[in-house]
C-alpha cells in the first residue's frame, strides 16, 4: 500500500528528465525530495500524480498501475498542492477550497463538504480571507488556499474523528491516501512555512497519510521529514532516512556549495551553507 | 444589472433560496416575457392580450381564437422565428461560456477563435463556387448544400485548431486561442475573396451569412436545430468539470477530471453547436461573449450556474435583438448581426467599465 515509482524514466526528445528513479511514498511517513533547480523534482511529482506517464518503468498507487486507474479514482486517494495555480476568474477563497471536494461530489453530502471546507480554511489560517476574490490575493495567501484545497480533498469522506460523512458507504476506507506538495513553503513567511509543514506532518503521523514534499531548506528536511531522496540531473543519488542521507559531504557535492553541520545548543545539528 | 441585483437581494431576505438559483428563475421569467412581447411586435402589431389568447387556444385552454390573419402571422412567421432565436441564442451563449472556461480566458468566444468565420467561409464557398465543386451533384444537395457546408467549415476549423495546438500529447490552451485567431483571419480573408468574385444575386445571399438573419430556411433548418438542442443538453451539464478546469489543466486532472477527454469532447460539441447556428442564421456576433459576462456579474464565476444562465441569457438577448431588428426600419428588416453589434458593443463596454471599478484593490 504505497505510491511508488519503479525504475521510472521520463524522456523528452532523447533527453532524460528522469532516469531509473525508484522511490516509494509510505503511509504514515514524510518523504522529502531535495535537489538543485532543474534536477527533475517537479517532473517526478508529476509522474507520481499521474499527470504525465513515464516513458519507461512503472508507477503504482496502492498496488495498482497508475495507468489503469481513472482520474477520479486517483483523485479520491491522492491530493496535490501545486506550486502556483493561476486563475483569472474571481472565485472567492471559500469556493476555491470547496473545489477540492469535487472528487467526492457523488458520495458526499453538501453539509459535510461545508464542514470540511471550514475546518481546512481554519487550519490553513485563511479564515479572514474566505470571502475575498482569489485573484486579488498575494502569492503566499494563494499557497495557503491551495493547501486548504488539497486538505479537503485528502480528507475524503471521513471527518477528523474517523466517522464517515458519506451519504452512502464508500469502500475506499482501506486504501492508503497520499499528499504531494510541490515546494509548499514558496512565498510563505517563516511562521506560515512552519505551519504548513507541521500540518503536512500531522496528516502523516495522525492519519497515516503518505506525504511527499519538494523542499529546498535542509533544516526543514531535518525537522519535518522521515525519509529523503536527493535528485540530481534526473537521477536519485541518495535516499534513505533523513539522518543518514543529510551528510554535509554529500550535500556539498550535489549542490556545489560548501555545507557544514553545526551543533545546535538545544540538540541536534543545523546545516549551514558557508561560502568563502 | 444593479437594479436586478437589489431585487434579487430583497427577494432573498424572505426566501431560503440560493441567490444564483433565484437568478436562474428570474431569467426563465425574463425569457417568457421577452417571447410574449416579441410575438406581438413587428409590421403588424398584435397586443399582448391577443398573444395570450392565441397561445391559450393553441394549447387548448380557451375556445376563442383571435383574428385569423393575426393568428397566421403568429403561427407561420413569428413563432418559428422566435423559437429559432431562442435555440440559437441559447446555443451561442452557452458555447461562449464553455469556451471561456476551456481556454481559461474571458475573451474566448466562437467568433474570436474562427469557428463562426470558418462556418461562414464554408457557406460562402458553396454559394459562389458550389456548382463548380459539386458539379452534377449540386442539384442533389438542393437547399441542404449551404448549411452542410457551413457546418463542415465549423468542424474543419475546430479539427485544424485542435491538431495544430497538440504537442507531446497535450493541448496548450493559450496556443490554441492564438491559432484560432489566425484561423479567424484566414477564414475572413476567404470570405472576402469570394465576396469580390460574387455576382449581384450571390452578394445579397452573402450579406445574409455575414450579418446574420433569423428568417430561416423553412424545414431545412430542422436538422441543425436538433443538433443544437442535443449539444446544449450535453454542454449545460459540464459545470463542475469546467469549474475545475478554471484552476488549471494539471489541477483539474489532480481533482479527477479526464482532462484530454473533456477538452476534446467539449471543443467538438461546441463547434457542432456553433456550426449549426451559423448554418441556420449566419454569423451573429457578440451573444457568445456578452451573455456569459452579463451572467457572471450576477451569479459570480461558478459554472454550475453560469452555463444554464448563459443559455437563458443568450436566448433573451437574441429574442430581444430580433424584435428590434424587425421593427426598427419598417417595412424592411435589419440584419440581426448588426443589431447585436450596435446595441451589444456599447452596452458591453459600459459593463466592462463598471466591472473594472469593482476590481479595484
Amino acid at each position: 500500500m504505497t505510491l511508488m515509482a519503479h525504475k521510472a524514466d521520463f524522456k523528452v526528445r532523447g533527453r532524460y528528465l528522469l532516469r531509473d528513479v525508484s522511490i516509494a511514498v509510505t503511509p504514515g511517513e514524510v518523504l522529502a525530495i531535495l535537489g538543485p533547480n532543474g534536477a527533475g523534482k517537479s517532473t517526478l511529482l508529476k509522474v507520481l500524480a499521474g499527470e504525465i506517464s513515464p516513458s519507461g518503468g512503472r508507477v503504482f498507487q496502492n498496488g495498482r498501475p497508475l495507468s489503469s486507474i481513472s482520474a477520479l479514482d486517483l483523485a479520491q486517494e491522492r491530493a496535490v498542492m501545486p506550486q502556483a495555480a493561476s486563475m483569472t476568474f474571481p472565485f472567492t477563497v471559500f469556493d476555491v477550497v470547496a473545489l477540492g471536494r469535487a472528487p467526492f461530489r457523488k458520495v458526499s453530502t453538501r453539509q459535510f463538504d461545508k464542514k470540511q471546507v471550514r475546518r481546512a480554511i481554519e487550519l490553513a489560517d485563511i479564515t479572514h480571507l474566505q470571502n475575498r476574490a482569489y485573484p486579488a490575493l498575494s502569492g503566499g495567501e494563494k499557497q495557503r488556499v491551495h493547501l486548504a484545497r488539497a486538505l479537503v480533498q485528502l480528507w475524503g469522506v471521513k471527518d477528523a474523528t474517523g466517522k464517515s460523512g458519506a451519504s452512502e458507504d464508500c469502500d475506499r476506507t482501506s486504501a492508503a491516501r497520499f499528499l504531494l506538495l510541490d515546494e509548499p513553503t514558496a512565498g510563505l513567511d517563516v511562521s506560515h512555512q512552519h505551519a504548513v509543514l507541521a500540518l503536512a506532518r500531522r496528516e502523516a503521523k495522525e492519519y497515516g497519510v503518505g506525504v511527499l514534499m519538494i523542499l529546498h531548506d535542509f533544516n526543514q528536511v531535518l525537522t519535518y521529514a522521515d525519509q529523503v531522496a536527493v535528485l540530481t540531473a534526473g537521477e536519485v543519488v541518495a535516499q534513505g532516512p533523513v539522518t543518514n542521507v543529510m551528510a554535509p559531504d554529500l550535500l556539498s557535492s550535489v549542490f556545489k556549495s560548501p555545507i557544514r553541520a553545526i551543533d545546535d545548543p538545544v540538540g541536534g545539528v543545523v546545516l549551514v551553507n558557508q561560502s568563502a | 444589472m444593479i437594479a436586478v441585483k437589489q431585487m434579487v437581494a430583497a427577494l432573498q431576505m424572505q426566501l431560503p433560496v440560493n441567490r444564483s438559483a433565484l437568478f436562474l428563475i428570474l431569467l426563465t421569467v425574463g425569457l417568457c416575457a421577452a417571447t410574449i412581447v416579441s410575438l406581438g411586435m413587428g409590421g403588424v402589431e398584435i397586443s399582448v392580450g391577443d398573444v395570450f389568447v392565441h397561445l391559450g387556444q393553441r394549447i387548448g385552454v380557451t375556445e376563442v381564437g383571435i383574428d385569423a390573419f393575426d393568428a397566421r402571422i403568429l403561427d407561420s412567421l413569428r413563432l418559428p422565428r422566435i423559437l429559432r432565436a431562442i435555440v440559437i441564442g441559447a446555443g451561442l451563449g452557452l458555447a461562449g461560456a464553455v469556451m471561456q472556461s476551456l481556454f481559461r480566458n474571458p475573451i474566448a468566444d466562437p467568433g474570436i477563435i474562427g469557428v463562426s468565420a470558418s462556418a461562414a467561409f464554408g457557406a460562402v464557398t458553396m454559394i459562389v463556387a458550389g456548382h463548380l465543386i459539386l458539379g452534377t451533384y449540386y442539384a442533389a444537395f438542393g437547399p441542404y448544400g449551404v448549411p452542410v457546408a457551413a457546418f463542415g467549415g465549423a468542424v474543419l476549423a475546430t479539427v485544424v485548431i485542435s491538431i495544430l495546438s497538440r504537442q507531446d500529447g497535450r493541448t496548450d490552451a493559450a496556443i490554441m486561442l492564438l491559432i484560432g485567431v489566425a484561423i479567424n483571419a484566414i477564414a475572413f480573408a476567404g470570405v472576402g475573396v469570394f465576396t469580390y468574385m460574387a455576382d449581384d444575386a450571390q452578394l445579397r445571399s452573402l450579406t445574409f451569412w455575414q450579418m446574420g438573419a433569423l428568417s430561416g430556411n423553412g424545414p431545412t433548418d430542422m436538422p441543425a436545430l436538433i443538433v443544437m438542442v442535443l449539444g446544449i443538453a450535453y454542454l449545460i451539464r459540464l459545470g463542475t468539470p469546467l469549474n475545475l478546469f478554471l484552476l488549471g489543466e494539471a489541477e483539474a486532472r489532480h481533482l479527477g477530471v479526464e482532462v484530454e477527454h473533456l477538452k476534446r469532447r467539449a471543443t467538438v460539441i461546441t463547434a457542432l453547436v456553433v456550426g449549426a447556428a451559423v448554418a441556420v442564421s449566419g454569423i451573429i456576433g457578440f451573444v457568445g461573449l456578452v451573455a456569459p459576462h452579463l451572467v457572471r456579474l450576477a451569479t459570480g464565476p461558478d459554472n454550475r450556474y453560469v452555463l444554464p444562465a448563459s443559455a437563458m441569457g443568450g436566448a433573451i438577448i437574441l429574442t430581444a435583438a430580433d424584435a428590434v431588428a424587425r421593427i426598427i426600419v419598417l417595412p424592411a428588416e435589419l440584419p440581426i448581426g448588426l443589431v447585436t453589434g450596435i446595441v451589444g458593443g456599447p452596452f458591453f463596454l459600459g459593463l466592462l467599465i463598471v466591472e473594472k471599478k469593482r476590481r479595484r484593490l
